[in-house]
């Protein structure tokens, strides 16, 4: 991966970026003339992301001359910054980049933390930030699927939730059915993912193992590892939403509040 | 016990939605007092606040002002879900839950630790006319059945009142008139206090004791179905 910083693969590599995001264009303004409202933003989405990645680039290639540790804030401003993303995605519910920011600190960061301590993910920056992007990275997107899919049921299913509480019911428990359909829902994707590793698909990290040298073999041992570990980030990060997210749902007279 | 306490009191219940174009009042100034086994109507036209102020008596919603009392006790200091427990509620629509009739019957004292037992079970299931229903899916039942299972399930708290939305509003004409006889039956027979919303001025002089006339979120008449109904 160092030599991702070398001269001639640094050009080669800014040839290949343009090619694609020429061809990602063309592909774009075809589906704009076809009425599909993708067009205008394309450029900029582009152009926004190649700035991010490189940015990023430059930052791993600085911290590698500095000791591990320094990855730990990275990730930890990674978290902060995927709750602001989470609290975008359900902005009717109260407090979410709280709520979102907790357990994600817990799923993520209490996953990538452990794994660490256990040796499983080494602390060196090469290992730690792309590991532990990744698994930041998929831990918000099965919390966004969480929260939306739980308020979404909410929403569908008041008369239901209220029928519950007049009869005496406690909140977490009116609100439960809906609560485990969102936790088996949210983590459908990242169960497919270990499932179907290898015979659908080859993920991202594995090829660019690959394609850097090391074994096949090691390379496949460790994207079961990384999907593993996204698959326990995810399942904490969710049980923990499961007890606090009632908590931002109903009044403190256990009511149901109005969302959004 | 004291004599002269209502079963259900209300004194100037008001509720007050904060929106961001202003204070939006829902419903204000409501007071009533039923006794034992009386039974109110609660008459308006869609939108005057006859559910905002079914809602604020079994504090699914809050009162902005005012007390509930329940046997003379300020609802405000109680645990919700014992409030709950006593004051059980049928809405318009039946919202069972998915599962057996008999798992819906069970739900409300399940939620109070007690396990109703086969026999208790499908004795309120028969009481609502539907004997034998107790293993059927919710889903296979009509409008009129799931809205009898759901009284059931009400019922199954024994509670001290019985709070009504438009029970029969979402019926065909049949099962308006047998859900309304059945409510009406039950009620009698349970001695029970009811608050009892409806939309429909003849239903209101069938079954009430008393009534009270909603007007865009204000009462605009209470007293006995003689004076406020005439035909
Ligand atoms: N949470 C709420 N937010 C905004 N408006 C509400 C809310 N609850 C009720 N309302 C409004 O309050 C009024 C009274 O509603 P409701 O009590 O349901 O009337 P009714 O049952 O008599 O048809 C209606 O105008 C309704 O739109
Ligand atoms: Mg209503």
């Amino acid at each position: 991966m160092l030599d991702l910083l070398f001269h001639t693969q640094m050009s080669l590599g800014l040839g290949q970026a343009a090619a694609v995001a020429v061809l990602a264009i063309i592909v774009a303004q075809f589906a704009a003339s076809r009425g599909a409202k993708i067009g205008r933003e394309i450029p900029l989405v582009l152009l926004r992301g190649i700035v991010q990645v490189l940015l990023v680039g430059f930052l791993i290639a600085a911290m590698l001359r500095g000791p591990w540790w320094t990855g730990i804030p990275v990730l930890v401003v990674m978290i902060f910054i995927a709750a602001t993303i989470v609290r975008r995605r359900v902005p009717e519910l109260p407090g979410a980049y709280t709520l979102s920011l907790l357990c994600m600190a817990a799923g993520a960061g209490g996953v990538l933390t452990v794994m660490t301590l256990l040796g499983i993910v080494e602390p060196k920056i090469i290992i730690l930030i792309p590991v532990g992007s990744m698994v930041i990275a998929q831990n918000m997107n099965i919390q966004s699927l969480f929260l939306n899919r739980f308020l979404g049921e909410v929403r569908s299913h008041r008369g239901e939730i209220e029928s519950a509480l007049a009869l005496g019911a406690a909140p977490e428990r009116a609100v439960g059915p809906y609560l485990h359909a969102s936790f088996h829902a949210s983590l459908i994707p990242a169960t497919d993912n270990l499932r179907s590793l290898g015979i659908v698909w080859i993920p991202g990290m594995m090829a660019g193992m690959v394609l850097s040298g090391t074994s096949p073999v090691y390379a496949a041992l460790y994207q079961f590892v990384i999907l593993s570990m996204i698959f326990i980030a995810g399942a904490v990060s969710c049980m923990t939403a499961t007890y606090l997210v009632p908590r931002r749902i109903f009044t403190p007279q256990q009511q149901l509040r109005r969302l959004g | 016990m004291t004599t002269n306490a209502a079963v259900l009191e209300a004194r100037d219940l008001s509720r007050t939605l904060d929106q961001p174009g202003g204070p939006k009042s829902l419903l204000r100034n409501i007071g009533f007092r039923l006794d034992q086994g009386q039974v109110l109507a609660v008459l308006g036209p869609s939108g005057a606040g006859k559910s905002t102020l079914l809602r604020m008596l079994n504090r699914l919603d809050e009162p902005t002002s005012g007390v509930v009392l329940l046997q003379g006790k300020d609802t405000r200091a109680m645990d919700p879900r014992a409030l709950r427990r006593r004051i059980g509620m049928v809405m318009q629509q039946a919202y069972l839950f998915p599962g057996a009739a008999a798992a819906n019957v069970r739900y409300g004292p399940a939620q109070h630790g007690i396990a109703l037992q086969d026999s208790q079970v499908a004795d309120l299931i028969q009481q609502v006319g539907m004997a034998g229903y107790e293993d059927r899916d919710v889903s296979t039942l009509s409008g009129g059945e799931a809205q009898r299972i759901s009284i059931a399930r009400a019922l199954a708290n024994q509670p001290e009142v019985l709070l009504l939305d438009e029970p029969t509003s979402a019926l065909d004409d049949v099962s308006k008139q047998e859900i309304e006889r059945l409510l009406a039956t039950l009620v009698r027979e349970r001695n029970m206090t009811c608050v009892w919303v409806t939309h429909d001025v003849a239903q209101a002089r069938r079954v009430a004791d008393l009534v009270l006339k909603l007007e865009a979120g204000g009462p605009s008449g209470f007293g006995s179905p003689q004076e406020l109904l005439h035909a």
